[in-house]
């Protein structure tokens, strides 16, 4: 039965890497996303004046 | 109701609200799991400790199939309905049930090898699986050919709809064929075949996926939606800047 604990660990390694994976992929983009809108707005760019405090404003569509 | 809460404008905020709690709920979740898993789950009179990979292994194939499926709804949310939210849907749901499908895939197969002696077999459980994980990348690769969110989400919506087909393959490919992979033991006519010793972390571990899966969904649907409003934006400047220098 311990030659099969390699085959047990190396399942719950992968999971473990494929989720985490997921998780930073999450976190990059978004903090990637949020820095191109920050840096456009600092520029001028926008279709509207009012925004809340910490969230685009998407005029309730989504745009093209 | 559902109409106002997938409002983009109104989806960002209820998210951004919700999502802290769900990733908290997530870990809280995949921590019992785990536990009930490792420690409480008792070995396996013939698979021994090898059956605690099984509390990744159906539970990922579970999700494979959960995300295909919200992908096809979504397609149709695109296609016949227009929803605003239905392509950003469909993008954010794909990276997910692909990492799922491969979890699903590599854990089956490190399972196979001390169980079966192998670690691939062509049989139709197996074989339709690897072509569910095939029609994700395919999804995946056409969201980066076209450049053009929406003409690129009516594309992937087809490729979709048409990947569809495989979902009932994948599910009922153990009672249409003969194959090595066991049939369903879980979701059955006549109840769960498994001792509620196994069967208990087994569906604790189903819904620590589940949660999972739904907070990376929604995290990644607002980072979507956010990414379609700087292209705008972008393309917004390009404009001006066109106009200034003309």
């Amino acid at each position: 039965m311990d030659s099969h604990i390699a085959f047990i660990a190396a399942a719950y390694a992968v999971t473990a890497v494929v989720i985490g994976a997921l998780v930073v992929r999450a976190v990059v983009d978004h903090r990637a996303q949020i820095r191109a809108l920050a840096e456009l707005e600092s520029r001028g760019v926008g279709r509207r004046s009012s925004r809340a405090a910490g969230e685009p404003e998407t005029g309730g569509r989504v745009p093209p | 109701m559902l109409t106002r809460l997938a409002n983009p404008s109104v989806f960002l905020k209820w998210s951004g609200a919700a999502l802290p709690a769900a990733a908290a709920l997530a870990a809280a979740l995949l921590e019992f799991g785990l536990y009930l898993a490792w420690f409480v789950a008792p070995a396996d009179y013939q698979q021994g400790e090898t059956v605690r990979i099984m509390f990744l292994h159906v539970p990922a194939a579970w999700m494979a199939l959960f995300f295909y499926g919200l992908m096809s709804l979504s397609a149709l949310g695109t296609l016949v309905w227009r929803h605003p939210l239905a392509d950003v849907s469909q993008k954010a749901a794909a990276p997910i049930g692909a990492a799922f499908t491969l979890i699903c895939l590599v854990t089956g197969s490190l399972w196979g090898k001390p169980m079966w002696g192998t670690y691939w077999v062509w049989d139709a459980r197996l074989t339709s699986v690897l072509v569910l994980f095939l029609m994700y990348c395919g999804v995946l690769a056409l969201w980066r050919t076209i450049d053009d969110p929406s003409r690129a989400a009516r594309a992937v919506s087809i490729l979709t709809l048409v990947g569809a087909v495989n979902v009932p393959i994948v599910k009922f490919s153990v009672d249409w064929w003969n194959t090595l992979h066991q049939p369903a033991s879980v979701f059955r006519f006549g109840g769960p075949t498994i001792h509620p010793s196994m069967l208990y972390p087994l569906l604790a571990m189903a819904l620590a996926f589940t949660v999972t899966g739904a907070t990376l969904y929604l995290a990644g649907m607002r980072t979507e939606i956010l990414r379609r409003r700087v292209r705008t934006l972008t393309i917004l400047e390009a404009e001006r800047l066109d106009r200034q220098a003309a």
